[in-house]
């Protein structure tokens, strides 16, 4: 984990009318890290992946994308840059085969019709390397399990190539074997060198495969914590805001200072 | 889905099983495959067929338990009308009777493959009718009254109509008023249109021995014509098959085989050749047959191959994965109402050249009905997302061999809608009854 990391914010603040949803808020990810943005409801991680996607541009601050500070005012300009972002809510089209949904958008064309063979080899790889096991690539979306849909939908954002992975809550409404499967890829993201954002209410899917996490309270940092080295009860303290000492205080100073 | 019960538990089944292979991440893609093997009987559903007629059969077996009933319903209640009526009047299976069918289709046939492009969307263009009419009194008013050249007033009706949809499609999605709505007005509008065009006249016949004459009028009377087109749509299909399977083959995927190419190629060229013999037993290959099977191949290749189509059906499955995905959802929707009010503009322009003349009935009545009720016959679901144009041909198909067949009995029109109305709601529960299958079995 040692370079400038992928992605930086520094000092990000966004304005809704007269909400201030996040302040000073700083965030880095780096190639091949699993960060973990935890908080509670409302406490801006929607707000700030949204920044990082594109879909509402930042007041104040400086993005920062490999050392360079890039603005992002549309989610075209976030994809340019290698961002990719897997919504709660899948965005699959239940009647559409698990190949055109991979590649709804932005079809192989040839000699301006669909290469629909080139698709699905490719579809094919790409499954194949993150060990995505669905029974056949050419059956509808509707007939997957949720958690099979997941992966799909992660799937799908890897097809144009991205940096960095946004999940939103990608476990979610699964069940456990489904869970894990997940879990297993956002791993092999990492393992492929991606830089990671897992936004998660779920602490042990957070600490199964994060390696740092992200606390945000009421719109602002509170506190950066190595996974390894943390105790659930220290983040949720973070989270739930219990940590208002002056100790944490330093330690989250310190963690930082020290990035 | 997830919160239906069976579904869940079938997940967690499938994610079981499939999870132990996972752990071999250096497994080729034969093992894979192999790997697959336990699951299939897990879930049947799910795999790829066997080789060979045992697993087409088990695929057809699957299909038809999980609702994929695709146009067997339509084809089967085809064979089983043409029995019946054969039966009854002895006279419907005769060269010159299903030769006028070919006539008889056209027009409203072109109407539907227009709507089946709206319904893909989810939603219902209730003006086709008044646009068809329009169009016809456009074009003859144009050429009659003003001298305009026949070619030019048809494409000049048929580019009105293609304004007139996008009028449709903006006030639809742009402006966000529900499609029924603006194509309910349209369907007042634009009949209001048609009679203030056609004026005092009332009734504008054709201009003799014109296009409009012979649209649906003209037979390629020579029998090379009609083999002829039979040759060469059976070669390009089995050719497009098997440079498919061929390319399918070569990037190592599942294709069909051989012998399975072979039989739907027989199947095809039995159909075509048993219609080339029939319509040259009569006058011949009739022009209007040509032009509306031109349009399905045409209209089916765009909506499966191109992106286009693609965008069309993703649209129609779910808005806001398409918006996600970077498509236009705004324009695909105002282009889909320009092709429908387009292909509602032709078909009217062969209906007025099948009924000699542009009148204010003209796409009246139960036009609009006969349309619509085709594309749903032949198996396009209202619901969104799913159908063909084939379904157009197929169900306008059924709905003209009732009326004729029920013209040969000299039986009167009010049991003939009554028929064709069960037929249509026959149609909409199959549709209802699959997607709700579907539904239970995991396939929207």
């Amino acid at each position: 984990m040692t370079g400038a990391p992928v992605l930086a914010l520094r000092g990000v603040s966004k304005r809704f009318g007269a909400v201030q949803a996040l302040t000073d808020v700083h965030l880095e990810v780096h190639a091949g890290e699993v960060v973990a943005l935890v908080g509670d409801n409302g406490a801006g991680k929607s707000t700030l992946v949204k920044t990082i996607a594109g879909v509402h541009p930042i007041d104040e601050g400086v993005i920062e994308w490999e050392g360079k500070a890039v603005s992002i005012n549309r989610p075209h300009d976030a994809q340019q840059l290698g961002v990719a972002t897997v919504y709660q809510d899948l965005a699959l089209c239940d009647n559409l085969d698990v190949v055109a949904n991979l590649f709804l958008g932005r079809e192989l064309l040839r000699g301006g019709t669909l290469d629909e063979v080139g698709m699905e080899k490719r579809a094919q790889e790409l499954l194949d390397t993150l060990s995505i096991r669905i029974p056949s690539v050419r059956i509808p979306v509707a007939a997957l399990s949720g958690g099979q849909r997941q992966v799909v939908a992660i799937a799908r954002a890897l097809v144009g190539d991205p940096k960095i992975v946004i999940l939103d809550e990608p476990t979610a409404a699964l069940g456990v074997e489904q869970t894990a499967q997940v879990l297993d890829l956002v791993e092999r993201l990492r393992e492929r060198g991606l830089g990671v954002i897992l936004i998660s209410h779920n602490m042990a899917d957070v600490k199964a495969v994060a390696d740092t996490v992200n606390v945000l309270r009421l719109g602002r940092n509170n506190g950066v914590f190595d996974v390894k080295t943390t105790s659930h009860e220290e983040i949720i303290s973070a989270i739930t805001g219990a940590t208002e000492n002056a100790v944490t205080r330093r330690q989250a100073r310190i963690a930082e200072a020290q990035q | 889905m997830s919160s239906n019960p069976i579904d869940t538990s079938k997940g967690g089944a499938q994610g079981s099983a499939i999870e132990t292979p996972a752990a071999d991440t250096t497994a080729t893609d034969a093992e894979a495959i192999e790997s697959h093997a336990p699951v299939r009987t897990v879930d049947p559903r799910l795999l790829v067929r066997e080789e060979g007629l045992k697993g087409y059969l088990g695929e057809f077996k699957r299909k038809m338990r999980s609702g994929d009933l695709g146009s067997l319903p339509v084809i089967l209640g085809l064979i089983i009308i043409w029995g019946i009526f054969q039966g009854v009047t002895g006279t419907f299976l005769n060269p010159d009777n299903l030769s006028n069918i070919t006539l008889y289709i056209a027009g409203p046939g072109l109407m539907a493959v227009g709507i089946v492009f709206v319904l893909l969307l989810g939603e219902i263009d209730l003006a086709a009718g008044s646009v068809a009419g329009t169009a016809a009194a456009i074009s003859l008013v144009l050429s009659v009254q003003h001298g305009v050249n026949e070619w030019l007033a048809a494409g000049l009706a048929i580019v009105t109509a293609v304004v007139i949809g996008a009028i449709h499609g903006f006030f639809f999605a742009k402006i966000g008023v529900p499609a029924f709505v603006v194509t309910l007005a349209g369907l007042l509008g634009w009949s209001g249109l048609q009679q203030w065009i056609l004026g005092t006249t009332g009734t504008i016949n054709n201009p003799p021995d014109g296009l409009m004459v012979h649209l649906d009028n003209y037979f390629f009377s020579d029998v090379a014509a009609a083999y002829g087109l039979a040759v060469v749509g059976v070669l390009l299909y089995l050719g497009g098959a098997l440079l498919d399977a061929r390319r399918r083959r070569a990037a190592g995927l599942l294709h069909r085989p051989a012998g399975e190419i072979a039989a739907r190629t027989v199947v095809l060229a039995v159909i075509a050749f048993a219609a080339a013999y029939t319509l040259n037993q009569d006058r011949g290959l009739p022009l209007a047959l040509v032009v509306f099977l031109g349009i399905v191949i045409v209209s089916d290749w765009v909506l499966r191959r191109t992106s286009y189509g693609r965008k069309v059906f993703a649209v129609g499955g779910s808005v806001e994965a398409a918006r996600r995905a970077g498509i236009n959802v705004v324009w695909v929707r105002i282009s889909v109402f320009m092709i429908s009010a387009g292909l509602a503009a032709l078909g009217g322009l062969f209906i007025a050249s099948q009924s000699g003349a542009a009148d204010k009935a003209l796409g009246g009545g139960n036009t609009l009905m006969n349309a619509i009720a085709a594309a749903v016959i032949g198996g396009t679901s209202l619901f969104g997302g799913r159908g063909k144009t084939w379904s157009a041909l197929l169900g306008i198909l059924v709905i003209q061999s009732i009326v004729q067949g029920l013209n040969l009995k000299g039986i009167d029109t009010s049991i003939q809608y009554m028929i064709t109305g069960a037929v249509l709601l026959a149609a909409v529960v199959l549709d209802s009854v699959s997607r709700r299958t579907q539904k239970a079995s995991g396939r929207g």
